[in-house]
């Protein structure tokens, strides 16, 4: 009974605009059933393309968010001197927009950008270096890698702290009793009580990650076609929201799938999520 | 469990409010009065256009330019092209006298009411401005096809090439940059990179660009004298030789660019290929470093896209003589510079634009009317009676850009593949031909 405010809530905002959504992608101009949207959103030419680009941004992002994170978090819960300034610094791209954090990391990776500058002020460069050219897929996508890895490592880092603070003191003075190294501590007490919140983290994040959208788009342009981006410009640039309404569907369709393999792989159990 | 049940239903009013405060914005009037006249004759209307969308150049058009009309009180709107073209119909259907009073379109975006004879015959307009020498193709563009004028010419815009002083002395010998070729524009490009190492040329290639205009409007005719029915001809594959050896003199980052006045403005680029509207910044910024000349020619003529914007009164219109007068007050010399002034939109009537101009609008005016005035220059419209289907149309094109000219494949192959795609446009759209490809009496065919 008091749950029924919330699945109202849930079906007025998120239930209904994905059935609207599932509707759109099959259905042609007189209402009947067709794949013909389906049809036209994989013999599209960026099609392939934004598949293979976000799944591969998927992969090295994630990871690579969850390490840096989870370091950060070490730093900040070890209580070490200034931890308290760490969380601030760390917790700052947190306010800013994506596209915002787009256009910040293309001021600086533009040829006329920043680190062009500094590195012909220090000699490293004679002439500036193009970065974000489309013939050097490679440092495109390590500019945009770390572009992001900026931009979203703090949302990981907030779930992880506070999955840091729900792990009683006791283990910890426990291991230190029995003269456990910091480091050994670290992976036989800490990484293994923090598998609910890393859990969270990666689901959140991973969902996060097929969403990514802006930082792309403001860095690589037509460059690197990704799956979200390809529903925004079907949508908005030509006008058809059929086309875009199928990639949605292909994006729910691979979010809900990692999601359960997350949730298979990584099988928390009861006991676990609720202490 | 009070928070519980209230704060869901509140987040619930809140984007209920929302959505109902949006539509009501965008479905009402939103100015008071704009004309200062107190004694305005007849009822009062709405001008809708599709041009000035920013809230800037909409806050200029109501209280500068609009300021000096006293014959009626209106109150100028911007719509998107569909909503306005929605409202009209609806408007139409159900008779009698609607709302809007004058409409402010592009040339390509008048098709459908057309079409719908919804629009008023204003023939008997022209006679009062010959005067005023509107250009004579332009008059005929406002026919839309048909015997009868349906619409008058109001402000006109178009694309030039915008260039850093710094390439000057890279342009090839004995080449006037007022009268490029395509081919003199790739060996200045090919000559700035062999002697610098840096690509200087930027075409606007990025999401949001024009590109798909550049290709209808410039190059596509000026290599094979049309864009539908040589679509796939022997010219448009050398034309896209062309533009693949332009694109390897060209910024390696064009693929980011949407409006070309931020790369010259950094001077990542010297040369740059876009809409006034969208180099008018840099120019306005630094107009002692840039000069502005016309399009390049190619082996069929100098063509240029213009953009039309029209005047036409639907059939509807609460104020027939009001609506007559403010187009009248729109075409008067005077208001056309304010109108240039203010919103970087250029004269369709013959006007000398006064000395005190911003030097960065003064370039812009000196390209606009090399270009118009060029021996071989020949104009083309924006796309004709596409309607809803000009999203399809224009992916077709910048997506045959995208796989002959960054992914390198078979030109033919891609044309024959992409024509296809193309033809569907036009055909599920039933658009004759228009422009350079002259006329037919069903849909546009690819050739």
């Amino acid at each position: 009974m008091l749950l029924l405010p919330s699945i109202a809530f849930l079906a007025l905002l998120i239930l209904v605009p994905m059935v609207q959504a599932l509707l759109l992608s099959v259905q042609a101009e007189g209402g009947e059933l067709t794949l013909e949207h389906f049809r036209r959103m994989s013999s599209d030419v960026a099609f392939s393309d934004a598949f293979r680009n976000t799944l591969v941004l998927l992969i090295l992002i994630v990871p690579l968010q969850i390490a840096l994170a989870l370091v950060m978090a070490l730093i900040v819960h070890s209580r070490i001197k200034g931890h308290a300034w760490f969380l601030y610094v760390y917790a700052i791209p947190l306010a800013i927009s994506d596209l915002a954090a787009g256009i910040l990391w293309l001021a600086i990776f533009t040829e006329r950008g920043y680190l062009n500058t500094v590195l012909q002020g220090v000699g490293v460069l004679e002439t500036p270096h193009t970065w974000l050219a489309y013939t050097d897929f490679a440092t495109l996508l390590a500019a945009i890698v770390i572009a992001e890895s900026w931009r979203a490592t703090a949302l990981v880092l907030v779930i992880l702290i506070a999955g840091l603070q729900l792990i009683p003191r006791d283990y910890f003075e426990a291991a230190d009793l029995f003269g456990a190294s910091r480091l050994r501590r670290t992976i036989h007490v800490v990484l293994p009580l923090l598998r609910p919140s890393l859990q969270s983290a990666l689901i959140i994040r991973t969902i996060f990650a097929f969403q990514t959208f802006a930082v792309v788009f403001a860095l690589a342009g037509r460059n690197m076609p990704v799956l979200y981006g390809e529903a925004y410009n079907w949508y908005s640039l030509n006008r058809n929201p059929n086309v875009a309404a199928a990639y949605a569907v292909v994006l729910l369709t691979l979010t809900i799938g990692c999601t359960i393999v997350y949730l298979r792989v990584l099988h928390v159990g009861r006991a676990e999520t609720t202490r | 469990m009070h928070d519980r049940v209230t704060r869901p239903i509140l987040c619930a009013l809140a984007v209920a409010a929302l959505i109902t405060g949006a539509c009501s914005t965008t479905g009402t009037p939103t100015t008071g009065p704009s004309g200062s006249g107190a004694a305005a004759a007849g009822k009062p209307f709405v001008f809708a256009s599709t041009q000035f969308t920013p809230v800037e150049e909409q806050e200029r058009m109501r209280t500068k330019i609009l300021a000096g009309f006293n014959a009626a009180q209106v109150d100028f709107i911007t719509e998107a092209e569909n909503d306005s073209i929605s409202r009209i119909t609806a408007e139409a259907k159900v008779g009698g006298q609607g709302q809007v009073g004058l409409l402010g379109y592009e040339n390509g975006q008048f098709g459908t009411l057309a079409t719908a004879g919804y629009l008023s015959d204003i023939s008997s307009l022209l006679g009062k401005y010959t005067d005023r020498k509107i250009p004579q193709d332009m008059v005929t563009l406002g026919k839309l096809g048909t015997s009868t004028q349906l619409y008058i010419p109001w402000m006109q815009a178009t694309y030039f090439l915008a260039i850093n002083k710094k390439a000057l002395p890279y342009k090839p010998d004995g080449v006037d940059e007022n009268a490029l070729t395509y081919d003199q524009l790739i060996a200045w490009g090919k000559n700035i990179k062999d002697k610098t190492g840096l690509a200087r040329i930027g075409l606007p290639a990025g999401p949001n660009s024009l590109l798909h205009r550049l290709l209808q409007g410039f190059l596509y005719p000026s290599y094979t004298g049309g864009l539908v029915t040589t679509y796939k001809s022997a010219d448009a594959v050398t034309m896209w030789g062309k533009v693949k050896e332009l694109w390897a003199v060209s910024h390696p980052q064009s693929t980011t660019y949407a409006f070309m006045q931020e790369p010259l403005q950094s001077e990542e680029v010297w040369i740059g290929f876009d809409h006034v509207a969208r180099l008018i910044n840099v120019l306005k910024a630094k107009p002692n470093d840039f000069i502005a000349v016309p399009a390049p020619a190619g082996p069929k003529g100098r063509y240029y896209m213009s953009v039309v914007v029209g005047l036409a009164i639907p059939k509807t219109t609460p104020n027939r003589a009001g609506a007559e007068a403010l187009i009248d007050y729109l075409l008067k010399p005077d208001t056309q510079v304010t109108t240039l002034r203010e919103n970087s939109f250029f004269p369709v009537v013959d006007v000398k634009l006064p000395s005190d101009l911003d030097k960065g609008l003064q370039l812009e005016a000196n390209a606009v009317a090399k270009q118009a005035t060029a021996k071989d220059a020949k104009v083309v419209p924006l796309p004709v009676g596409l309607g809803a289907k000009g999203g399809d149309f224009n992916k077709a094109l910048v997506d045959t850009f995208q796989r002959i000219v960054i992914k390198g494949e078979n030109i033919q192959t891609v044309l024959n593949e992409q024509g296809v795609l193309l033809q569907k446009a036009v055909s599920d759209a039933n658009a004759p031909c228009w422009g350079p490809d002259g006329t037919s009496s069903g849909p546009c065919q690819v050739k």
